[in-house]
């Protein structure tokens, strides 16, 4: 057992797979020579040399069509792209071409790739980079999507994507990577499409993820200072989704909650309201509450940028007041 | 007051300059060029019938023919080593039967039968069949550039000397995409060959006049470091010497290439577009250069027989009437084919 940033995680998972698998390359913006402009890929280019570990132009385009190419013939490319925002320059690849080769071509073709990228909002960067898209990726049949919450999750859900035969949009949360976990020893190999509950309570179910897992988990602390106990699931994989954890919790706990860094419409959340409210409707006692960015732009004054994410004392308030 | 110095519907004429006749003589062997000639009839003959079948109301949806532009396909075709990847656009019927596709699964495709190439799950614009090299259509101008890249640079890395050629249009030069997807491979020295098919036209508006090169394609080359071949693309002969020279490079490390292959549709962008924003005398004058009786001359000329020739039409129609008739009496997908191959698992379950 070891202790690791998330930051520190990103090159573990992938340095693990490079290792074990030569078919995987990596590529994206200053990720070989500067390490990343977040410093998580930081060694990976001295290990396994300029072939394998590519710095590449400013082109989000060619990046991911690289990608995609080389995932059609072979390889098993992860890509970065550098924030998240980012992909509003390449989702051509990403929405009509990565996800849809395997159905357009009834299965001859695939793209077993892994685009992984720094997503989400505390850093104060403002509107262009601090957004949370994984409800824009999850909107896209043929991609799968995981954003893990701890260093532990991140290496073992890295492993997952890569040897998965299907591509994967990976969101790491920029504000997560200077956190720490404990990361096992040997090789650490997750599975997709599994929540996992962290905590359990018998009042209300809390789903979560990314930052707001440890902002939910706070929020269940202060909740159990005053004798309100939940369950919370750290959600992780949004495509596929284990909804038979989420309707298992709600059919104990009778009270869903969701806490979202999204912004609100249409976010991952709402899937999952839509899902409980068909499949476990009659387990429910009261309505499910959604607790989001609301539908607006980030800003980047500190100030504001915290009144828009939701923080351990809203999810908090918020639960009070609806389990009244 | 537009814009640009040539209005809608009076813009300058591109005239084809005459055949070079003296690429009668060009070192290609004859049987190379017998190939060379089949393939422009399958191509041909396809396109006509896929025509009568969508005017006819069996092909649904949209089609884009390449009538008038057979003779780059043909020899990009020709050229290229069966294990080699070729990437093509909507307009791709054309290089998907280059590639050695026959013409049942890929009528059946268009009319949405199960046996179609892709089971009915691509249509026209989505011909793929990675067993013959020929890795998709793609229908979103740009992206395949930058996906042939991937093709050429796995090749690079996995130790083959496969190559892999982007057709594209003269539209598709002003797309972001094409940009980022030259400037790649020309820093990686990738194995990839974008080829131009330069028509003249995007879908209805000349490229000259929302273009500020005379070729769209070639003239960008010197801004990434890149030499180009502007050649007549209603030659095939022509063609296969510049695809011999670019994939002779591109395999032996020497980097990527640029082809713009001038050429013309001899019909409207797609369905049943008569093409009327072009002006008479610029569509009889490339009617007139066409690439199939030329060669079909220039056949006769090198000494093959003319009843060779009419074999060679008439196996190729006889076998697009029978394609014709299978593919009509094939049936439509099984309802269940909906339901699979989004993921490797042949499913589309997305959750539990
Ligand atoms: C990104 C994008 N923009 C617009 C279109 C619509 N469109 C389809 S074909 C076409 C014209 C393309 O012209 P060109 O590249 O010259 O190819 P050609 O059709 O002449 O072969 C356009 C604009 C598209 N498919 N994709
Ligand atoms: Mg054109």
């Amino acid at each position: 057992m070891a202790e690791l940033t998330y930051r520190e995680a990103v090159a573990a998972g992938i340095a693990q797979e490079m290792r074990r698998d030569p078919s995987v390359v990596f590529l994206g913006e200053d990720v070989a020579g500067a390490g990343g402009v977040f410093k998580t890929t930081a060694g990976l280019l001295e290990e396994f040399g300029p072939d394998r570990v590519v710095d590449t132009p400013i082109s989000e385009q060619a990046i991911l069509g690289a990608a995609m190419g080389a995932a059609m013939t072979g390889l098993r490319p992860i890509a970065e792209i550098m924030f998240s925002d980012f992909f509003a320059v390449c989702w051509d690849l990403v929405a009509n071409e990565i996800a849809k080769t395997r159905y357009m071509t009834d299965g001859m073709a695939g793209c077993p790739l892994v685009i992984r990228s720094g997503n989400g909002a505390g850093l104060r960067f403002g509107a262009q980079h601090s957004q949370s898209i994984e409800n824009w990726a999850m909107a896209v049949p043929g991609v799968k999507v995981v954003a893990p919450s701890t260093p532990a999750d991140l290496i073992g859900l890295m492993a997952a994507s890569v040897r998965d035969p299907d591509p994967v949009l990976l969101f790491e949360h920029k504000a997560l990577y200077p956190t720490k976990g404990d990361v096992p020893d040997g090789e650490i190999v997750d599975e997709l499409g599994k929540a996992r509950v962290l905590r359990d309570g018998s009042d209300a179910t809390v789903v979560a993820l990314a930052l707001m897992v440890p902002r939910a988990m706070e929020a269940a602390d202060m909740l159990a200072a005053d004798g309100i106990e939940v369950t919370v699931i750290d959600v992780r994989s949004l495509v596929p989704l284990d909804t038979a954890t989420i309707l298992a919790s709600v059919a104990e706990t009778s009270r869903l909650f969701t806490v979202e860094e999204n912004p609100r419409l249409c976010g991952w959340g709402a899937e999952i309201c839509s899902i409980v409210g068909e499949d476990g409707f009659w387990d429910l006692d009261g309505p499910i509450v959604r607790i989001t960015t609301p539908h607006l732009p980030l800003a980047s004054a500190p100030k504001l940028e915290d009144l828009a994410l939701p923080d351990a004392d809203r999810v908090t308030a918020t639960i009070k007041t609806a389990l009244g | 007051m537009p814009l640009s110095g040539a209005p809608y519907g009076e813009h300058g004429i591109v005239l084809p300059e005459p055949f070079d006749e003296s690429l009668k003589d060009a070192p290609i062997d004859l049987e190379v060029r017998i190939e060379l000639f089949r393939k422009q009839h399958e191509i041909r003959q396809l396109e006509k019938r896929i025509y009568d079948l969508f005017l006819q109301g069996l092909v649904r949806g949209t089609s884009h023919l390449s009538i008038g532009m057979e003779a780059t396909g043909a020899a990009f075709g020709v050229a290229l080593r069966r294990d080699d990847y070729s990437f093509a656009t909507y307009r791709g019927h054309g290089h998907t039967v280059a590639r050695g596709v026959g013409p049942e699964p890929i009528i059946g495709e268009l009319l949405g039968r199960a046996t179609g190439l892709v089971g009915g799950k691509g249509g026209s614009m989505h011909l793929t069949s990675v067993e013959h090299g020929m890795m998709g259509c793609y229908a979103i101008i740009g992206a395949h550039l930058c996906i042939a890249n991937g093709a050429a640079w796995s090749a690079k890395v996995r130790g083959t000397d496969q190559v892999a050629v982007a057709f594209f249009g003269d539209g598709a030069t002003n797309i972001g995409a094409f940009h980022e997807a030259v400037n790649y491979a020309a820093n990686y020295r990738l194995p990839t060959i974008f080829v131009c098919e330069n028509n003249l036209y995007m879908e209805y508006t000349p490229i000259a006049e929302v273009t500020p090169v005379k070729h769209p394609a070639a003239d960008r080359a010197p801004a990434y470091g890149m030499d180009a071949t502007v050649v007549d693309g209603n030659d095939a002969d022509a063609v296969y010497l510049a695809a011999q020279a670019a994939i002779e490079r591109a395999r032996s490390g020497g980097g990527p290439s640029i082809i713009e292959a001038k050429t013309y549709r001899q019909g409207g962008h797609s369905r049943a577009d008569p093409g009327q924003y072009r002006p008479d005398r610029e569509v009889e004058a490339w009617l007139a250069h066409d690439p199939i009786p030329m060669y079909h001359q220039r056949l006769l000329d090198l000494g093959v027989g003319e009843d060779r020739l009419t074999a060679i039409i008439g196996e190729v129609a006889a076998e697009i009437d029978r394609a014709t008739e299978a593919a009509k009496s094939a049936p439509e997908p099984a309802a269940e084919a909906l339901w699979t191959n989004v993921w490797a698992d042949g499913g589309s379950q997305w959750r539990n």
